[in-house]
């Protein structure tokens, strides 16, 4: 039996559970024994759910041995702690829903589950997802595997360095920036984001409500694909679920991209990139134009709108979203002797400092006399962000460029300035505004061997393109096959 | 751009935050820096721009007016920090 079952991809594992060349026991506690030997140093999950994961993996045995083929039955997953998972604690990094247990679990957890994962446990994020490292989260901050002094990237920084440094064959992540994209391309691993609506938000603990969206992180993209099949479909209990139909994901990934239109913004090559990530994304382009693509040179000329529309729209979101904790119904509550004192000293000590700026952000935002100059403008700003793209989208098929400005960064380097540490997500952001989907596959390394990612982007509904586009890339090259040592 | 301190406890106080006189100085601070940041959008033309609060042209996506199951009593008290005869206890509402 081999002893390399933490390395497999998701659909190499399934190869092997289908010959009965090992068992989900036998996978899981591969990777149970791996979280204990790495996790210590890497510190990607909040919560090893050990024992019921086994259970799962012997149940999934059970099912298989009784010709059960689930598309994920027995396949050991971990899930970010912003997913309700009932009976399991979901902590989404904060201090305020420390032992907090859900009484029902996310619907896309529960499409998972139905297809047959185990369970491995809850990752690391930034508090209510709300950060591009994994430091705002409040009880450690994940390392990258690639480097342990440097982040993870965030906000699903737990999940991507989990599969990163193989401690599970796959996670769930959520996007509401950038959140799954830049952690895959800090990680070296693929993160996917698809069109707003494609996923239930259902148990997803709200921080953007227009901006959220379920993602996944992988080893390689027929992984993705695999994921993406199983968690999209309309969801009757989220009424921003997408009634569209589900197309069969795996049968796109052809690898041909001929005469594929690939637009390159120019406002996505900037100064400030770390030179060594603007050869490699240049380089990848180059790839895809040698493989039959024809690239085209666009303009997306309210690029640099987005960052400040995002800081005020996302925070004014949140500022309704976290208005819940409050200390009565559930988490942290601190005790004070009247009502609206004990909201304050409840939030005022749950929260850090990051959820505390972006709920002060948005309730100034919203607040009178300064709604319209604020949100609205910024939601004006977001319809010409979305035309840009539209617009775009008449002319190619995908978009291309870079995920991150730079590598990842050392743990502390940007913690002191909120606002360079917003500027990470400058490449990122605007899908969520406009809705639309998107991939980092990863695409080189620099010279301290720190992975860089490329991003692929597809109008709303347009997963099917991006997933082709990107495994055609990565079957040409080998970034993905590189292992960070640990 | 710059946000005072009244303005921060003001804010604060709309979201029920308690914060330091610390936290007061720091986040004017950093609030005014975001929000200057922010300032840029004021020069793009929006005329006649319609706002997107919402990316989807779903609209008024209802279920049908038939009861169901929901949560038990004990399903919701269950991480409740304080309780009571199967409510929720809460603080005196109004204050000393």
């Amino acid at each position: 039996m081999p002893n390399h079952l933490h390395t497999l991809t998701i659909h190499a594992a399934l190869d092997g559970l289908r010959a009965g060349t090992f068992t989900s026991v036998e996978l899981t506690q591969a990777l149970l024994d791996r979280i204990a030997a790495v996790d210590g140093d890497v510190k990607a999950y909040l919560t090893v759910t050990a024992e019921r994961a086994l259970e799962q993996a012997a149940q999934a045995d059970v099912r298989r041995h009784n010709g059960d083929d689930a598309p994920l039955l027995g396949v050991p997953l971990a899930i970010k702690d912003v997913l309700s998972t009932a009976g399991v604690e979901t902590t989404c990094g904060s201090r305020i829903l420390k032992g907090y247990i859900p009484p029902f679990t996310a619907t896309a957890v529960q499409r998972l589950e139905t297809a047959g994962m185990v369970m491995l446990g809850k990752t690391n994020t930034d508090e209510f997802a709300m950060g591009s490292s994994t430091e705002n989260s409040a009880y450690f901050t994940t390392r990258n595997p690639w480097d342990l002094t440097r982040v993870p990237g965030g906000s699903s920084g737990g999940s991507a360095a989990a599969v990163a440094a193989d401690l599970a064959l796959g996670a769930l992540g959520t996007d509401t920036g950038g959140s799954v994209r830049q952690p895959a391309a800090l990680c070296g691993v693929v993160g996917f984001k698809p069109s707003y609506g494609r996923i239930s938000r259902y148990g997803l603990v709200a921080f953007g409500s227009s901006l959220d969206q379920v993602g996944t992180l992988t080893k390689d993209v027929r992984d993705s694909a695999l994921l993406l099949q199983v968690l999209a479909g309309h969801d009757p209990c989220d009424s921003t679920s997408l009634p569209d139909p589900v197309p069969d994901y795996s049968a796109t990934l052809t690898g041909d991209v001929q005469g594929l239109r690939v637009g390159i913004p120019k406002e996505y090559f900037i100064d400030g990139m770390q030179p060594e990530v603007e050869t490699a994304v240049r380089t990848a382009i180059a790839q895809l134009e040698s493989l039959g693509a024809e690239i085209v040179p666009i303009s997306l000329p309210n690029a640099d709108k987005a960052l400040p529309v995002y800081y005020l729209v996302a925070p004014a979101e949140a500022s309704a979203n976290l208005a819940r904790y409050d200390g009565v119904r559930f988490g942290y509550s601190a005790g004070a002797d009247a009502m609206f004192e004990n909201f304050r000293q409840t939030r005022g000590q749950g929260f850090g400092p990051e959820v505390k700026r972006r709920i002060m952000l948005g309730a100034y935002a919203l607040s009178a006399g300064y709604y319209d100059a604020y949100y609205l403008k910024a939601q004006q700003v977001r319809t010409l962000i979305k035309q840009d793209f539209e617009q775009a989208f008449t002319q190619v098929d995908v978009i291309a460029g870079p995920v991150s400005p730079t590598t990842a960064f050392k743990i502390g380097e940007k913690s002191d300035n909120p606002l360079e540490m917003y500027l990470t997500d400058i490449f990122t952001i605007s899908l969520n505004l406009a809705g639309m989907c998107g991939i980092s596959v990863p695409c080189g390394f620099d010279g301290q061997n720190l992975p860089i990612g490329l991003q692929l982007i597809g109008p709303h509904l347009g997963e099917e393109v991006v997933l082709r586009t990107a495994y055609a890339y990565e079957q040409h090259t080998a970034w993905h096959q590189r292992k960070a040592g640990i | 751009m710059h946000l005072t301190p009244a303005e921060v406890r003001h804010v604060a106080e709309l979201a029920k935050l308690h914060l330091t006189e610390d936290e007061v100085a720091q986040y004017a601070g950093q609030l005014s820096a975001i929000l200057d940041y922010a300032e840029s959008l004021q020069t793009v033309d929006t005329s006649n721009v319609p706002p997107t609060p919402y990316v989807l042209a779903l609209t008024n996506v209802l279920r049908a007016d038939e009861p169901r199951p929901s949560l038990s009593n004990a399903e919701a008290l269950a991480n409740a920090p304080a309780s009571v005869d199967g409510f929720f206890r809460v603080r005196a509402v109004f204050e000393e």
